[in-house]
């Protein structure tokens, strides 16, 4: 073959190829060709909801395992004057409000959470984007809590609402939020979480609560939680998706 | 149990001897595996740039020391690529860590034409691969079932003892890029087999294993899984490095199928039909070289 047909015949390959790359590029950006893509995360939360439908534990980790550095990703300082005063006062007038499908509303200061029953684990984190990191987490199951308000027949999903706008203040969708089922909801793992590493909870890492659902990855680990809703179903909340990240293309079950 | 059937022969217009190499869900499971491949390696590197850094054990982030880790750092106002592997430190700007992206220098670990999609996206690298995941593994069920069913494992996978003395003999061969013609060209050879079996039954289902290592709701299900690999920092590792095994095989296999004939080894990965060269050529350079 001459020199010159070889050439030309790299360049239909190129050609060729990146063709087929801006071609899976339309598709990444079409609607329609995501959704069957992600039509997979059902067979994922099935399957995983078949396998873990006992009191499967994420594993826990000895005191010699902990972690020297702790990555913090999303919010590490909420802007809002709010939570500027409610730092302030070291959290003292900080509520946590539980309502919705619930028998009984209510709402717990950062002392009375501390005065519960509490869980110490010592587990992994796992970012979405695939570093980890190990640390010890002492809080209130939060089992207990939606125990004490009794949730209605028709909840099936718990909302996590937080003082922080990663999507900006001023965007009507800019709050972040997250939502488990009430399996991982009333998981002996799953607590929110006012300490870390024998330490009342950093700021960057949540203070005064954060939410650890610890077989699910990092982003469903809501920080600065506000307000905790049960809810029949999470469709009408912000972009629909059941999470900040999620109405941001994120799997809401992040268990993979 | 294995049948020692012979493969189907027939001949060619002009005479030549053909044999049914591939059964029909043979070819169609190849090809079906074909895209899954190169959509997990382009989709893996995608969800790779989100944290282009590689830790040994259970867990590893910004700041800890790393295996690997492809950077940029910015050197008189230039972003310039930079690749760690242990104690080496490469400069890499124009494929790993910087790159041109849509006529501009980009700050990203894998360059646009090799991850999917070419932007960057950690979410739809993530949809890609998860589902191309799904189909992987339903495909290499559907073949691998066919393999033991029909007896072709043993058939057609297994070296022989004849073959397994013939070991160095016939990596030499290859070495010297020797056209496999005539009887030879029947049978997979004993580097062959072994490279198809490894890929079968160590590669590929590490891919997996390690896959799913790094999901925490299959932690808690599997947590022996967290044990065999040595953590889930670790296990993203071994996938990372499996990946390029795999990639190293899929060079070496290309290459083969252009060096043995590309239109005869093709056509019979779409046909099933593998047109059986004469001997001829080889013997005329044997002639020529005494």
């Amino acid at each position: 073959m001459t020199r010159k047909l070889e050439l030309s015949r790299r360049v239909a390959l190129l050609g060729l190829s990146a063709g087929a790359l801006s071609g899976c590029d339309r598709l990444s950006m079409q609607p329609g060709f995501r959704e069957a893509l992600q039509s997979v995360e059902g067979l994922n939360y099935r399957l995983h909801r078949l396998l873990l439908s006992g009191p499967q534990l994420a594993r826990e980790y000895s005191e010699a395992d902990i972690s020297t550095r702790f990555h913090a990703n999303g919010t590490t300082m909420p802007t809002t004057d709010a939570y500027a005063q409610l730092m302030g006062g070291g959290f003292a007038s900080w509520r946590l409000r539980i309502d919705g499908l619930v028998q009984r509303p209510a709402e717990y200061s950062l002392a009375q959470l501390r005065n519960m029953p509490a869980r110490t684990q010592i587990t992994r984190h796992d970012c979405v984007e695939g570093w980890s990191a190990i640390g010890k987490w002492k809080g209130v199951p939060l089992r207990l809590l939606l125990q004490a308000a009794g949730l209605r027949p028709e909840a099936r999903y718990i909302v996590f609402y937080c003082a922080d706008f990663l999507g900006g203040v001023d965007n009507p969708n800019g709050r972040y939020y997250e939502s488990i089922d009430l399996v991982d909801a009333f998981h002996p793992q799953t607590i929110l979480a006012y300490e870390m590493n024998d330490e009342p909870l950093p700021v960057r890492h949540g203070a005064p609560i954060r939410l650890r659902v610890e077989r699910q990855l990092g982003y469903k680990h809501a920080k600065y939680v506000m307000r905790i809703e049960a809810v029949a179903s999470y469709r009408g909340l912000y972009r629909g998706r059941g999470g900040y990240w999620p109405d941001r293309g994120y799997e809401w079950y992040a268990g993979i | 149990m294995a049948r020692k059937t012979k493969p189907k022969t027939s001949r060619t217009a002009d005479g030549r001897e053909r044999i049914y190499r591939h059964t029909l869900l043979v070819r169609i499971t190849h090809w079906i595996n074909v895209v899954c491949i190169v959509v997990l390696i382009m989709s893996g590197l995608q969800i790779f740039n989100a944290h282009a850094r590689l830790y040994w054990g259970s867990d590893g982030t910004w700041g800890d020391p790393a295996i690997l880790s492809i950077a940029s750092v910015t050197r008189n106002g230039e972003a310039v690529g930079v690749t760690e592997i242990g104690p080496a430190k490469l400069e890499t700007t124009g494929v790993l860590g910087v790159s041109d992206y849509d006529g501009k220098a980009e700050r990203r670990a894998w360059p646009g034409w090799a991850t999917l999609p070419s932007f960057k996206s950690l979410a739809i690298g993530r949809a890609w691969h998860f589902f191309f995941a799904w189909l992987f593994v339903l495909n290499g069920l559907v073949y691998l079932t066919h393999l033991l069913a029909t007896g072709r494992l043993q058939r057609d996978m297994a070296p022989t003892r004849a073959q397994w003395r013939g070991f160095w003999p016939s990596l030499i061969s290859h070495l010297k890029l020797h056209r496999v013609r005539g009887e030879e060209s029947k049978t997979y050879n004993v580097l062959q087999k072994i490279a198809y079996l490894s890929i079968i039954f160590v590669f590929l289902p590490l891919m997996l294993l390690t896959g799913l290592t790094m999901s925490p709701g299959m932690n808690a299900a599997a947590p022996w899984l967290l044990d065999i690999f040595g953590g889930r920092q670790s296990a993203r590792t071994i996938h990372f490095i499996a990946a390029f095994a795999i990639i190293g095989f899929i060079a070496i296999h290309v290459f083969e199928v252009f060096l043995q004939g590309p239109v005869n080894e093709i056509r019979s990965m779409i046909t099933g039909w593998f047109t059986v060269e004469p001997e001829k050529k080889k013997e005329a350079r044997d002639d020529a070289k005494a």
